[in-house]
């Protein structure tokens, strides 16, 4: 342990030393744009990486963290990353995330894919708060910086409960139609892929009502922007937005890869509690966005692929303690999805529990003086047993 | 009606021991009838009993003794025991079996003990058959307060002379050998009057300590020690109570010690092994997943954090029953016993002295009839 301490230190010594001759580079000047405006340029460091890039991230990264462009953040991810993360991003004016094992792994596997086969599913599951969500996100990242055409799905399971609004849909009576959960969903599917709305066509007609209907050859734009404006037909044009790009992707002609990232992937076989008009508990297969996402999750469609999260949280009838991916997604999920490849997402190890509590005291975050201390570190390692998101709630009051 | 007669014995007893003694009145025929079986006593009689001051002869005394042994005898013969070596324990788990009591005042419930415990001590008899009393204090009304302080002066004169003695010899010297009295405490009033079999008052106690402080602040006063210390009481290091279980070791030679504890209705046990790293698992669960509030896994780390022995050990617990934060208290205690035998004497006294080692008595209180609940009443209505 000594020994580990004392190389730290040194390692520290070595790149102060290195920021002292790089200070002058042009590279380091464009940086404190991004950093408060207070606080001196961005120092190198042991916790943090240079290579924003999550292409050229490599093993020799983990545990360090690297700075998503705020710009990326604003378009990639409008809505969709998790509450504490956006409340840390705006607390510390910067959105760094940690370079982990589970993602890397992804992103290796995203590298190598032959995208002439059918789409690849990935499953990340872990215990509850071991970081699934932010892995999910830096995977989402890499595709974004690859100029994918990214398909988030932020949680769904909120698209299984909670529903203000439940119409019966107008294409099949039988199924539901959740206006407001799909427009807020293709706002943010507008704003993270402008760029392909417009090169992408759409090869089907569509007849919204009598008198208004989208021509085939039309921008996908149009197609989004129709959702968005009538209310009443937004979750068909979800559905037929998906249809589109699952049909599209991978085809002689078009030029784009298709990242599907759904968080909560358990959430589609699970069990709904939403109500009928009757009180009789609606079935995620009656929803209409379930039903198109269940039919994206078949990889009967190709050049891309399906990212998934398991989630405990927010998921309904389920244990407690629940986490791996036969007990979450049960028998016909499990069936649904079956060949894909899991991804677990442990707890920090030693190296990164290390750079997280670097980085919160390089940030100023950890204020009290008994936490700076080596035997406030164990205590916190102790209350918090490595757990990331653990660890963030703890610290947030220190 | 057994029982009933039993409770009542026992109210009686307990009554008798507070009643000061005076004349002995105890002259009625019936009433020393009624007395002398000892489990058949009425209410009436125990009220005619309780109207005057009463004062057991010695007679009196040696009968029940006898019919107390004869008892013991007829008990240890009902639960089939040998009647030679039947205890005090026996007989209280007897009585425990033979006469449940659900009663939750601890006195009230029926008992049966030698009458020494009973009856109070009380003094023999102060005067001749003459009408002359034997103590020349006899008329202080406290001779054997006065008795003692007496005592104590003529020493403190006889430790003065000494002093004089030596002084004009040229062998006085103040550095003298000291009683040690860093671990007893004087015996308070209470005590004192236990031992005199007389009631002093707080003013007469307080001369008692003052004249007793005289004489400890002379040079010789440890030729007086024993008459010093026997108004003394020896106290003890809270924590040399505890019992201290051994380490163990096992196949692999890594020490490791067991220990229970328990609080409100939880109850855990806990197995400490030596040179782990740290982890923790409850009921074969990670303790972040079975205690998912921040206090409690604070109550558990406390142990270990007081004694700066945070990831170095390996603990397995099982706990059953209680809440959550009487699972968390049951632990804790648990968890630092079973640290205590790991630890130097200094640091177990100091782990005592913040609490860990001290089991939490308290308990949920009971509901009362006419109250809403244990302290709350129904809310006043006027109608």
């Amino acid at each position: 342990m000594a020994l580990h301490r004392l190389s730290f230190r040194l390692r520290q010594t070595v790149t102060h030393v290195r920021s002292l001759h790089t200070s002058g580079c042009g590279q380091q000047q464009q940086q404190p744009q991004s950093v408060d405006t207070s606080s001196e340029p961005e120092p190198l460091s042991v916790f943090r990486t240079q290579e924003h890039n999550p292409a050229c991230q490599s093993e020799r990264h983990i545990g360090q963290y690297y700075t998503v462009p705020p710009g990326h953040i604003g378009t990639l991810f409008p809505h969709s990353l998790p509450k504490r993360y956006q409340q840390q991003v705006k607390t510390f004016n910067e959105a760094c995330i940690m370079v982990r094992q589970p993602a890397l792994e992804v992103i290796s596997y995203l590298k190598n894919t032959d995208y002439s086969q059918p789409a690849l599913r990935y499953i990340f599951y872990g215990l509850k708060g071991s970081g699934k969500t932010m892995s999910l996100c830096h995977t989402v990242h890499f595709c974004y910086t690859q100029g994918w055409l990214v398909l988030h799905i932020p949680d769904a399971h909120k698209w299984v409960k909670n529903c203000k609004e439940l119409l019966p849909s107008s294409y099949n009576p039988s199924r539901f139609d959740q206006p407001l959960e799909s427009t807020a969903w293709l706002r943010d599917f507008k704003i993270t892929n402008e760029q392909f709305l417009s090169k992408i066509k759409t090869k089907q007609r569509y007849v919204w009502t009598k008198r208004e209907f989208t021509d085939e050859g039309r921008p996908l734009g149009e197609l989004v922007d129709q959702g968005i404006s009538r209310i009443k037909s937004s979750t068909d044009v979800v559905g037929a937005v998906m249809k589109e790009l699952r049909l599209q992707s991978g085809q002689p002609g078009s030029d784009f890869r298709l990242a599907v990232a759904v968080d909560g992937v358990n959430a589609l076989w699970g069990r709904s509690s939403i109500k009928k008009q009757d009180k009789s508990a609606v079935d995620p297969e009656e929803l209409t966005l379930i039903y198109n996402l269940r039919k994206l999750m078949k990889n009967n469609w190709t050049g891309g692929a399906i990212i998934t999260t398991l989630a405990q949280t927010g998921s309904l009838y389920t244990s407690k303690s629940a986490y791996l991916p036969q007990e979450l997604l049960g028998e016909t999920g499990f069936d649904n999805m079956d060949p894909f490849i899991p991804v677990s997402v442990p707890n920090y190890s030693e190296k990164e529990f290390e750079g997280c509590y670097q980085y919160f005291m390089d940030r100023r975050w950890l204020q009290h003086p008994q936490s700076l201390t080596e035997e406030g570190k164990k205590e916190i390692i102790f209350l918090s047993n490595k757990n990331p998101s653990m660890l963030d709630r703890i610290c947030s009051f220190l | 009606m057994a029982a009933s007669c039993v409770r009542t014995v026992g109210l009686l007893l307990g009554k008798c021991r507070n009643c000061s003694p005076g004349i002995n009145t105890v002259t009625s025929q019936l009433n020393r009838q009624v007395l002398r079986r000892q489990i058949c006593a009425s209410t009436v009689l125990h009220k005619k009993s309780k109207a005057g001051a009463e004062k057991y002869t010695a007679e009196y005394i040696q009968k029940q003794v006898e019919e107390f042994n004869i008892g013991k005898r007829h008990l240890a013969n009902m639960m089939g025991e040998d009647p030679e070596n039947f205890s005090q324990e026996d007989i209280d788990r007897s009585i425990a079996y033979l006469f449940p009591s659900g009663l939750f005042e601890k006195k009230a419930r029926p008992l049966m003990k030698h009458p020494d415990e009973i009856f109070p001590k009380q003094k023999a008899v102060q005067w001749g058959a003459d009408g002359r009393p034997f103590h020349f204090l006899f008329y202080t009304a406290k001779q054997s307060y006065y008795a003692l302080m007496h005592e104590t002066y003529d020493k403190i004169l006889i430790l003065q002379k000494n002093e004089d003695h030596l002084r004009a010899k040229g062998l006085f010297s103040t550095d003298t050998k000291q009683i040690f009295l860093g671990n007893s405490r004087w015996l308070l009033k209470e005590e004192l009057e236990m031992l005199l079999v007389e009631s002093i008052s707080a003013h007469d106690y307080d001369r008692f300590i003052q004249l007793m402080g005289r004489m400890l602040s002379m040079p010789y006063c440890a030729t007086e020690k024993e008459f010093i210390l026997r108004y003394r009481k020896k106290l003890e290091a809270e924590s040399k109570k505890q019992v201290v279980t051994q380490l163990e070791k096992d196949e692999n030679g890594v020490a490791f010690s067991t220990a229970e504890g328990r609080r409100k209705t939880s109850n855990s046990t806990v197995i400490l092994r030596d040179c782990g790293s740290g982890q923790i698992t409850i009921n074969s669960q990670n303790y972040l997943a079975y205690f998912p509030v921040l206090q409690d896994r604070e109550q558990l780390m406390f142990p270990f954090q007081f004694t700066d022995t945070l990831e170095r050990f390996n603990v397995e617990c099982t706990v059953s029953g209680g809440g959550r934060s009487s699972q968390v208290g049951a632990l804790r205690l648990a968890i630092s016993r079973a640290l205590f035998c790991f630890l130097s004497e200094k640091e177990g006294e100091a782990m005592r002295q913040a609490g860990l080692l001290t089991p939490d008595p308290r308990v949920r209180e009971r509901k009362k009839p006419g109250q809403e609940g244990a302290r709350r009443k129904f809310t006043w209505k006027k109608r």
